[in-house]
């Protein structure tokens, strides 16, 4: 391992590594705006400039200069490294004089105003006065879609946002046109960016050149509260940070965690922060002659309680959604099993996960991480661009890296990453049943949902994992069978085994069906609305939720909960790690906390749950599920229980594997409450509607 | 002053066929199997012993760069690349040969290529060259039908040569852009290290020479490095072709021994400075790109790498841009810097913001609308951009304004005093009131 002196501080660093990541690895700081650890070196802001000892008497960019490049001295010295000298100060104060002379002084009106790497550095380490006495450069604006608003006049030029599109986002529709003083960032014909990582370019903008449009002038981030907390549009569990003013989140970024989502989210995670503010339920309704009108807790309460004292338990049903927090999963479950009621299931679209293969069988055993040591890939009825898009970048940053093959079994999407694909459906899954061992140390399978949400579901599990057993994709040391959720909610429900009971307890299908036929006297949706409410006949239904979507539109009785934002419970990622939200502001009005409203409600009952506050209820399923226990880290699950997968009965259909998700900003009753998610989903469908003609 | 004998370029005025029956009645093509049998160290060997330094302006001994390459032909083919992109004001040599002697470039890149295990070669002609690339791919043409160059040709070494056009931007001149426009990406410079003769062209190691470097390669392997060494004065040895334009009788490209003096030169072949030799003001001896030398420094100094340089100025492409006392310096020099504005690449900002600050400043300076403190700042700017940048243009766009101020800031004090003195331009008010 090289040794480099910086600053008179000798230090040993790995190979490869540059002179910048040296000087931050000896404690010197070196300012930079082009650099970004995740992207490729652009070296062209050139505000990383260092003084070199016996080379070139010029600074170097050392963002892009490796520390094998530095020769030794005559006598085998270190080479010596200066970020302190006058010719580095002179070079900083010389780069940020030619960054400012055409960068409007507009910090007051701008909002990246307090965050922006061009005012802290300009203050550490620009000069105070003024030479530059010509007119200042104007530029025109682009048109980047409805998320990222742009005002180019501040750009300047670091790239970072097309270098992140191309390399991260996998799509080519920025660039630079134009060269020297009139170059310009634009996207292709000045179209709206296709990405569905593209608000990380607010985050990766030094400057205030790319804001975020839904947030425009709306705050500072001084007024702030920031909370660290975890996100739930999908099921990769994104670490997140909520910023909010008073009652209100003003926006949602996000934090690193090398595990999970490297530093980038989606943009349903980071936009969808509007529909938290409207379409909430902020307190009880009844329905009462067929309208719902506005109850307290204790009307509410009484009306349930008096439909499950007149129902008998196997009449009674009960559908968790998707963004229940493992907690209320788990409080649903002890009041179903107190009251008898056999008829529960967290699984609303109606896969088979969990029932058979233990949790090796809907984990993502690999880990998201695992991705990157994976040398060939299949994803099965599975789309990750739209399912997990932060997941997707992981495998495309696999795919570019070389040497992983790629193939798909389903919808043949743009991934953005290229692939050989290899059939629509079931069919083709089941030439890799009897296949020869693949030739690669480690292989991967991606089951979708768009594979198992369906009657066959089981059976297609099945196969995959006799798919997965022929081509050795679990071997000691490497479980390569995934499974890709895309509810937030489902790892963690699974986990507190919210499904129905053994002993003819009725899943999601036959559930709605006993609802169809009139066998079932009432029905509780704990956040449920991805399900057919037309079907439900006379059945009394119960909403427990935040929105006033598809589930409360039907409901007799509406009990108003907390958002993923507003209350502190555990999500299980799709790899099966535990990770806690912390509550960022309050829910609304009368609403409350979904495990108070759950305990509450057994009183009225008269079956209460043993558990006065969160800790008793989190000790009590930590002795069902220790797992959860241990936050943010992965318990590996049992592989050897994988091998009741291949026992499920029934066969494969021929029909192709449908897409799990058809409309990416549409996924949820938070986002299909958001103003900014529909902007985003209609010029999705204009633009596949163009397409398509 | 060099004999016809020993010329390289007898056809650089295009009096003769420039196809391949002309080039070879003037010994192209002659005995070029007998230098690539002798292997690839005889023939790096024999262009280090010759001395030749490159001709596209820095001045890098080209045997030298030639044995960078990887003596070994790893997974990745070698490339050789040949820079016609000539663009510098002032320099017009490289479209000589390609219209009149595109027969010694072809040959060239074959020698050049097999002396680095290079099987193909991109020949990047500038955008505007449109005579200049059809004699070119015409040449190639005809080499490939002789079965000169191609694969299994008669010189026993499989060797490809594409001409490539540009799209007309100076920055492609650049090796390291030239290699990117050649992948079909924008022109813009790449950091070194890694150097092309590492990663070059699609990654693999490449050469980058200039046209006159590569055409004069057969001429030197068939009458012997000792021959072309023996031309010229120590370390700057050879022939060379100057590129004379402004203020003289008769412009000229001539072909000439480095290290005569550029009185010489200039009686020989230019018929003298326009009003005779007291008339001369000042000359840029190597392109747009090099300070400027005012005229009693340079009358006899030799032509040659070392001592313009010693002259902190430099031969680069030898383009003698003479000047004389009619010419306005200020505004001939702040049209250089709009040309350096222009042809930024807009990658890296010293560049990007500082050419055109320099030239606004430049431009008012020119009209004298400037205040003399500004003088200071203009060089200060100036060396803000030298050796800052990613690429050598920010110090090309930097030196001849650093040249005008060191040698003649007088005259731009003057031209202040002169409009600040007219009580109508607002400036001397300005002036009046501090």
């Amino acid at each position: 391992m090289p040794k480099i002196k910086i600053d008179g501080t000798e230090i040993e660093v790995e190979n490869g590594t540059t002179l910048l990541q040296a000087c931050e690895q000896a404690g010197a700081e070196v300012p930079r705006f082009c650099y970004h650890e995740r992207l490729s070196i652009a070296g062209n802001c050139r505000m990383c400039l260092v003084e070199v000892k016996g080379g070139p008497p010029k600074p170097q960019a050392s963002c892009a200069m490796s520390v094998n490049d530095l020769r030794p001295g005559p006598n085998g010295e270190a080479p010596e490294v200066f970020t302190n000298t006058p010719m580095v100060k002179k070079a900083r104060e010389g780069v940020m004089e030619f960054l400012l002379i055409n960068h409007p002084l507009d910090c007051p009106i701008c909002d990246q105003g307090g965050e922006c790497d061009l005012q802290d550095q300009a203050m550490a380490y620009g000069i105070s006065k003024k030479r530059f006495h010509e007119n200042k450069r104007a530029v025109e604006d682009k048109y980047l879609g409805p998320l990222v608003k742009t005002e180019m006049t501040r750009c300047i030029q670091c790239t970072r946002c097309v270098r992140f599109t191309t390399e991260v986002g996998g799509i080519e529709e920025m660039g630079a046109t134009g060269r020297g003083e009139d170059m310009e960032i634009t996207t292709y014909l000045n179209k709206a960016i296709s990405s569905e990582l593209q608000g990380n370019i607010i985050d990766l903008c030094p400057v205030g050149a790319l804001t975020s449009k839904p947030y425009e002038f709306k705050a500072r981030p001084w007024e702030l509260r920031k909370t660290e907390t975890i996100d739930a549009m999908d099921a990769v569990g994104s670490n997140i940070r909520v910023d909010a003013r008073g009652r209100e989140v003003m926006r949602i970024l996000p934090r690193t965690h090398e595990d999970v989502n490297e530093e980038w989210i989606s943009d349903k995670t980071r936009f969808v922060w509007d529909g938290l503010k409207s379409q909430r339920l902020d307190r009880p309704y009844v329905r009462e002659f067929g309208k719902l009108r506005a109850a307290t807790w204790p009307e509410a309460f009484l009306r349930v309680a008096q439909k499950m004292k007149a129902s008998k338990p196997e009449r009674v049903g009960i559908i968790l959604g998707d963004l229940v927090g493992a907690e209320e999963a788990f409080s649903v479950r002890q009041l179903a099993e107190q009251l008898g009621i056999k008829n529960i299931d967290c699984r609303q679209d109606g896969t088979p996960l969990g029932e058979l293969g233990g949790r090796a069988g809907y984990l993502f055993n690999s880990g998201i991480a695992g991705i990157e040591e994976a040398d060939a890939i299949m994803l099965i009825g599975c789309n990750p661009r739209l399912e997990a898009p932060v997941l997707n970048a992981r495998i495309r940053k696999r795919a570019l890296k070389g040497g992983c093959l790629i193939g798909v079994i389903g919808e043949k999407a743009d991934l953005t990453y290229s692939y050989n694909y290899l059939g629509a459906g079931p069919d083709s899954l089941k030439q890799f049943v009897d296949h020869a061992p693949a030739q690669k140390q480690k292989p991967m399978l991606i089951v979708g949902q768009g594979a198992l949400a369906r009657p066959d579901g089981a059976a297609i599990l099945a196969n995959a994992y006799k798919a997965a057993m022929s081509l050795g994709v679990i071997k000691d040391g490497w479980n390569g069978f995934n499974v890709l959720h895309t509810a937030a909610g489902r790892v963690g429900a699974l986990d507190v085994c919210a499904l129905p009971a053994k002993d003819g307890g009725k899943n999601t299908a036959q559930i709605l069906d006993a609802a169809k036929a009139g066998e079932l006297d009432m029905l509780i949706l704990v956040g449920a609305d991805e399900i057919d409410m037309s079907n439900l006949g006379s059945t009394f239904v119960v909403y427990m939720g935040t929105h006033g979507d598809a589930g409360a539109h039907r409901a007799d009785v509406i009990l108003a909960g907390a958002a993923y934002t507003e209350k502190q419970v555990t999500y299980v990622n799709t790899e099966g790690r535990p990770q806690m939200t912390q509550r960022a502001s309050f829910p609304p009005g009368d609403a409350r906390e979904d495990w108070a409203i759950l305990r509450a409600l057994s009183d009225q009952l008269g079956s209460t749950l043993p558990w006065n506050n969160l800790d008793e209820l989190r000790a009590a399923m930590y002795k069902v599920a220790p797992q959860l226990m241990r936050l943010d880290q992965r318990t590996p699950a049992d592989v050897a229980e994988l091998a009741d997968l291949a026992k499920a009965e029934g066969s494969m259909s021929d029909e192709a594997f449908r897409p799990a998700i058809t409309d990416f900003y549409m996924t949820n009753p938070i986002a299909r409450a958001s103003k900014t998610m529909a902007e985003c989903s209609a010029l999705k469908n204009v633009a596949q509607l163009k397409a398509a003609e | 002053m060099l004999a016809d004998k020993d010329r390289i370029f007898t056809n650089i005025y295009g009096f003769h066929d420039w196809g391949l029956d002309g080039a070879k009645k003037r010994g192209c093509w002659n005995g070029t199997k007998g230098f690539i049998d002798k292997g690839r160290d005889w023939m790096v060997n024999e262009m280090k012993a010759s001395g030749l330094r490159g001709r596209g302006g820095a001045g890098f001994p080209t045997g030298l760069k030639w044995s960078f390459m990887p003596k070994v032909i790893g997974e990745r083919p070698h490339y050789l690349v040949v820079n016609a992109d000539e663009s510098e004001p002032g320099t017009c040599k490289d479209r000589e040969i390609l219209r009149h002697e595109p027969h010694l470039l072809v040959e060239g890149c074959l020698i050049a290529g097999a002396a680095m295990g290079c099987h193909t070669a991109y020949i990047y002609v500038r955008g505007e060259f449109i005579r200049e690339r059809e004699h070119l791919q015409a040449a190639v043409d005809q080499a490939y039908e002789a079965r000169l160059i191609g694969k299994n040709n008669v010189h026993g070494w499989d060797f490809d040569v594409v001409v490539h056009h540009g799209a007309g931007a100076y920055i492609c001149g650049e090796e390291t852009a030239m290699l990117e426009s050649l992948e079909g990406k924008k022109g813009q410079p790449r950091m070194k290290p890694p150097f092309p003769a590492n990663v070059g062209l699609y990654g693999a190691p490449t050469t980058v020479n200039n046209v006159e470097s590569i055409a004069v390669a057969g001429t030197i392997m068939r009458r012997g490095a000792t021959w072309f060494s023996s031309l010229g004065r120590p370390n700057n040895v050879g022939t060379k072709l100057f590129c004379i334009s402004g203020h003289v009788n008769k412009p000229c490209v001539v072909e000439e021994e480095l290290g005569l003096t550029f009185r010489e030169l200039i009686e020989r072949h230019a018929g003298g400075v326009r009003g005779g030799w007291d008339n001369l003001l000042a000359v840029i001896p190597g392109g747009s790109s090099v300070r400027m030398v005012p005229a009693a420094q340079i009358i006899d100094t030799p032509m040659d790498f070392d001592s313009l340089s010693k002259l902190r100025s430099g031969l680069g492409t030898a383009a003698v841009i003479v000047m004389d006392k009619s010419t306005d310096l200020i505004k001939a020099i702040a049209r250089l810097a709009y040309f350096y504005k222009h042809e930024s690449c807009g990658q890296c900002t010293p560049c990007r913001e500082g050419t055109g600050w320099m030239w606004r400043v430049m431009t008012r300076m020119a009209e004298g609308r400037a205040e003399k403190r500004e003088i200071d700042m203009l060089l200060d700017v100036s060396k803000q951009i030298e050796g800052h940048t990613i690429c050598a243009l920010g110090d090309a766009a930097a030196w001849p304004i650093q040249g005008l101020i060191t040698h003649f800031r007088h005259v731009i004090e003057e031209r202040i005093d002169q409009y600040s003195a007219n009580p109508d331009h607002d400036g001397a008010v300005r002036h009046a009131a501090e």
